[in-house]
């Protein structure tokens, strides 16, 4: 094949890949929500990477138990939210809600269970003592700690032991870490009535 | 919130327990409860050692630390115990050199040991250096008049071809006590048949003594407190006067009686569990819950004082509080005699 008849036949594959993205947005533009194609994208990444598919969530909640987080689905019952600037919500809000609660949980349920995402030295994670998170009690949070010398927050405890039986770092209290750890524990202890200050 | 430290030191527990074994020979026979040798003084006596879950010493020097202090416990036991049984999960993922570095500890017992497998000793090399180290994991022996079979019950179905784990990925996942994706243990068609078998000889008044990592019941199968089969064993065991069971695994005082079985746990070196969460069995008088900010708190070993009979009494040795004896004749009369004493703290 020639230069020239080499070029020629360049341009007229760009011209068909430009009519043809041109003709797929204009016809996406009336029929696809954004959403619809990033779901579409989404799944279409997922066929071609099977192995690589970003299953952690699921795959956390296999191998550990999880209490779901509260079921958000009646208020979309009725018109509860009509005419009102706040409570207007869909089933993908409520949906959306549930994952990202839920996702935030099961990190918890993975720095719990893991020596080395607790930055512990001594191979001890929190499973070790607590099962399911059992025996945290969190809801007993802030309690005095006779052993502490002070009123303790479930942070003030999951540092203690970070620090002693795991003998790691102190997490800073707002790291990602700590506010995983929080979300899990209080997870797990859905539907147990609060009550600070119990011994 | 947290348990008082008990002031006991090491020679009052010891007089104590002297005390407490003069006071159980000279008690009162009660009449119609247990066995045929009523409440006598026991036969003899064995020490118990328990989940000691060792990493290498220089990861973890804690739970190294802990068995050899078990360890000093029972070599100062005067006069010596009989045996010494040490009741699975000496390794935390079954490396060899974690089981190495127990069999170096516990080789400093001056008593003889006898010795069981728990599924962290396991499934690295499915039982590869264990074998090597303490022989085969299932077997039987008599002492003075009493059968002892050892069991591996341990046994789960294969969930890691499947999912292409390798050999630590699936030591890893049966080490998480909640991890859901193991199977629960059995004892097995194979054991099954083999205990049937080794029984077929004894009348069915011999003592009888078993030991099982996991307790041959169903209590909790989300932790493997829990044998799959265990109605199948019972079964076997079920034309037998009385038998007892000896099981480690769960890291805590837990009694139970089904039948014509009386159940026992063992005390863990490593570190206390809490029960689970749908309760307990009824015999079972809870150990109030381990003060976290003391590592040694809800650990111990013990010693179990055989009678003639085959039923035992069941020593808690708890660090760091008074122990604690679970007398045969509670089982025996179904928790109405010989009451343990009550923690004044709730176990949560």
């Amino acid at each position: 094949m020639s230069a020239d008849a080499k070029r020629a036949a360049v341009i007229v594959a760009c011209a068909i890949v430009v009519a043809v993205i041109v003709g797929c947005a204009a016809g996406l533009k009336q029929t696809q929500t954004p959403e619809a194609i990033v779901t579409d994208h989404m799944a279409q990444w997922r066929l071609r990477n099977p192995d690589r598919a970003n299953r952690w969530v699921e795959e956390e909640k296999e191998r550990h138990k999880l209490q779901p987080p509260a079921d958000n689905s009646d208020i979309l019952k009725g018109e509860q939210g009509k005419g009102h600037a706040y409570g207007g919500y869909t089933e993908r809000d409520v949906l959306l809600w549930a994952r990202e609660t839920e996702k935030l949980a099961v990190e918890g349920s993975r720095i719990f269970h893991s020596a080395d995402r607790l930055g512990g030295t001594v191979g001890v994670s929190c499973d070790m003592c607590h099962p399911d998170a059992a025996n945290t009690h969190p809801e007993t949070y802030p309690k005095f700690q006779p052993q502490l010398g002070r009123v303790a927050l479930l942070r003030d405890m999951i540092n203690w032991c970070v620090q002693h039986p795991v003998r790691g770092k102190a997490l800073a209290p707002d790291s990602a870490e700590m506010r995983a750890l929080e979300a899990y524990i209080l997870a797990q202890r859905k539907g147990t009535p609060l009550n600070y200050g119990k011994h | 919130m947290h348990a008082q430290p008990d002031s006991l030191d090491r020679r009052s527990f010891f007089r104590r327990s002297a005390a407490a074994v003069g006071a159980a020979a000279f008690a009162p026979i009660s009449v119609g409860v247990g066995a045929p040798d009523a409440q006598g003084a026991p036969a003899f006596r064995f020490a118990y050692i328990s989940d000691s879950h060792l990493y290498s010493k220089s990861l973890n020097d804690r739970f190294a630390r802990a068995l050899m202090r078990a360890v000093d416990d029972v070599n100062n036991l005067d006069p010596q115990p009989d045996f010494v049984f040490y009741g699975g999960d000496l390794a935390q993922l079954g490396q060899a050199h974690e089981l190495e570095l127990g069999a170096q500890i516990l080789s400093r017992l001056r008593a003889p040991l006898r010795i069981m497998v728990g599924e962290h000793d396991w499934y690295l090399d499915m039982g590869a250096r264990w074998r090597q180290l303490f022989g085969e994991p299932t077997y039987s022996f008599d002492h003075k008049g009493v059968h002892f079979v050892v069991l591996m019950s341990v046994v789960e179905a294969d969930f890691w071809t499947k999912r292409g784990m390798t050999p630590m990925e699936r030591m890893v996942t049966v080490a998480g006590l909640d991890n859901g994706v193991q199977s629960p243990f059995t004892v097995g068609p194979e054991q099954r048949a083999w205990l049937h078998k080794d029984l077929e000889k004894l009348p069915n008044s011999a003592p009888l003594i078993i030991f099982s990592h996991s307790p041959l019941y169903k209590l909790y199968k989300n932790w493997n407190f829990w044998t799959d089969d265990a109605d199948e064993v019972q079964a076997i065991l079920k034309r037998f006067d009385r038998v007892v069971v000896i099981h480690g695994h769960t890291h805590q005082i837990l009694t139970n009686r089904i039948g014509n079985i009386h159940f026992h746990g063992l005390l863990a070196t490593a570190w206390p569990w809490p029960y689970p969460p749908q309760g307990v069995p009824a015999l079972t008088i809870q150990m109030s819950r381990p003060d976290p900010f003391n590592p040694l708190d809800g650990c111990g070993d013990g010693e179990i004082l055989v009678h003639a009979d085959g039923l035992v009494d069941k020593v808690y040795n708890l660090w760091n509080r008074s122990p604690i004896t679970v007398a045969k004749g509670y089982t025996a009369s179904w928790g109405k005699e010989c009451v343990p004493p009550k923690p004044n703290r709730p176990s949560f």
